[in-house]
């Protein structure tokens, strides 16, 4: 309530019958960003996975750049969560008094398997090799650096080489259900909330789960345009075509299973259905129907569909990726705007709303979460010039047993 | 086992072990005494001081004020509604108890709402209601419509 400085005022804000623990969003922009930012790691780990494990070889040059993408998004993941708690000094407390009565108690574990276990794990076996060479031919402290990032180890060995290729391979195959894991953790969350019928549907995880692969699939056809560009080198199109058949392929599964929920909502029609129809009409019109839908999915499924059968030339291929990329990443925000927002707009009593209004200028929610998406890209950058995907040596041939 | 695995090993070692020892050094002492949560929160919260005193204790000294309070609409009403928190009031009469005496105490409750119960709480319009005027030039509060 301190957000408000007066039940007057905060009254000016309702319509109809609420609660009185309705009247502010305890969960604001920063929990917006908290799905949207850990999706788009876990979309990102997908795309590298696809490379590695189902061996669709035409999205190479995008392997490194979507694990590097993955982890500098996942390094700021649970920021948002911690600003918002405004405890930071406390964050650790999750860690050392685990328990399994509440579902975000467990988000540190998921989290730190995820980070720990999959990303770097599967990074540092990538670039093991190529950080021994680069320790060689580096000076002072960055041969230093090099040094203690390969743990010492400096073999450079064939047989070290394959090694590395089996267990990254590994890696990346127990990645991909920790990547579902994690995402779908993050809409378990929600919804299992029961008490929220605009939430609580078993069809919450798998939502998340594909939105997020659209999302990061989208943020590395993004990245990828972007790096190319900023170095003046030529876009492998091959690579951009097929990272946009797959955008395609799970933006219909998405909008099939989002389709799919609301449908069933709609055919069902139980006691909430009313005020739910009115959020939607209503307060959620424009980021639901307009942004979510229209943007989001609509137009990219539209363009995406017509490339399928129609191949522009390269340049109008090109900023059309670019603009479905944009597109489809405000979509996801939007979807993840619609589910935190707009189920908090609504009284649980059916009989009213409350209202949520953004403070562009002056709001800290707006600010940190600005902060918290433009940070991963800074991340990304000294990420790319500490472990540059384009000076790597090209990957050892194992042969077939 | 390649030498890398084993490297790798160590440093997930030194990790747990790092964790369990922050785990076992930093976990709060009376964690889980009852279910997963500090057992002395409750202990805590319980010894906080309570900020309001009731009507009560108000009338014990005020009580002229009382009397005509029990004769009028806000008969229900605790003081410390109006007048705030007065646990450092009881403990101190010298220490002043600031009234807000502006409108917009009033409309709190007063101004016009759907969602209000209209036959139990007199609603009006603020903007049309003797626009400029103080609600406390007509209206006492403690015998607010007599």
């Amino acid at each position: 309530m301190d957000k408000i400085q007066s039940l007057y005022e905060a009254l000016t804000k309702v319509d109809g019958f609420i609660y009185p623990n309705e009247l502010a969003l305890n969960w604001d922009m920063l929990i917006v960003m908290y799905p949207y930012i850990t999706g788009l790691v876990a979309g990102a780990f997908i795309l590298a996975s696809l490379n590695r494990v189902f061996d669709i070889k035409a999205l190479r040059p995008t392997y490194e750049l979507s694990l590097l993408t993955a982890l500098s998004f996942m390094l700021v993941a649970t920021m948002p969560l911690i600003t918002h708690l405004g405890q930071p000094f406390r964050f650790y407390e999750m860690l050392i008094t685990p328990h399994l009565t509440s579902a975000m108690a467990i988000f540190g574990f998921v989290y730190l398997w995820y980070l720990m276990v999959v990303l770097l794990l599967e990074i540092w076996f990538d670039y093991r090799y190529d950080m021994v060479i680069w320790s060689r031919e580096k000076k002072g402290f960055m041969k230093f650096f090099y040094k203690a990032l390969t743990l010492w180890v400096s073999d450079t060995s064939p047989e070290s080489r394959k090694t590395d290729e089996k267990i990254g391979y590994f890696i990346t195959v127990v990645g991909i259900p920790s990547a579902f894991l994690l995402h779908g953790y993050v809409g378990f969350i929600f919804g299992s909330i029961k008490a929220n019928p605009w939430w609580s549907t078993v069809m919450m995880p798998v939502i998340f789960l594909f939105s997020a692969m659209v999302s990061g699939i989208a943020l590395v056809m993004f990245i990828y345009m972007v790096v190319s560009y900023l170095r003046k080198q030529k876009i492998d199109m091959n690579a951009l075509d097929t990272i946009a058949k797959y955008l395609f392929y799970i933006l219909i599964i998405d909008f099939t299973l989002e389709s799919l929920d609301q449908i069933h909502r709609i055919y069902e029609a139980d006691e909430s259905f009313d005020i739910l129809k009115i959020l939607v009409r209503g307060k959620l019109f424009f980021t639901f129907f307009i942004m979510q839908i229209g943007v989001g999915v609509v137009i990219p499924l539209a363009t995406l569909g017509f490339l399928q059968f129609k191949k522009p030339r390269v340049r109008i291929r090109k900023l059309i990726y670019w603009i479905i990329s944009i597109c489809v990443l405000v979509g996801i925000f939007y979807m993840r705007w619609n589910v935190v927002i707009g189920g908090q707009l609504f009284s649980k009593s059916f009989y009213g709303f409350t209202s949520y209004k953004v403070n562009l200028i002056g709001g800290s929610d707006v600010t940190l979460s600005l902060l918290w998406f433009i940070v991963p890209f800074f991340i990304l950058a000294f990420l790319l010039w500490l472990l540059p995907p384009w000076k790597k040596a090209p990957p050892i041939e194992i042969p077939e047993e | 086992m390649p030498l890398q695995v084993k490297r790798l090993l160590l440093v997930f070692a030194i990790f747990i072990g790092i964790m369990l020892v922050l785990k076992y050094v930093l976990t709060p002492d009376s964690w889980r005494e009852y279910g997963p949560y500090r057992g002395n929160a409750i202990g805590e919260i319980a010894s906080q001081q309570a900020k309001y005193v009731q009507k009560e204790s108000c009338a014990d000294c005020h009580d002229s004020i009382a009397e005509i309070k029990s004769l009028g609409e806000h008969i229900n009403l605790q003081c410390e509604i109006c007048h705030g928190p007065g646990y450092q009031h009881v403990d101190d009469e010298n220490f002043k108890m600031e009234i807000t005496k502006n409108n917009a105490l009033c409309l709190r409750c007063h101004t016009k709402n759907a969602a209000s119960p209209k036959n139990i709480i007199k609603q009006i319009d603020a903007i049309e209601h003797n626009e400029g005027e103080e609600c406390i030039t007509c209206h006492n509060p403690h015998q607010p419509w007599l």
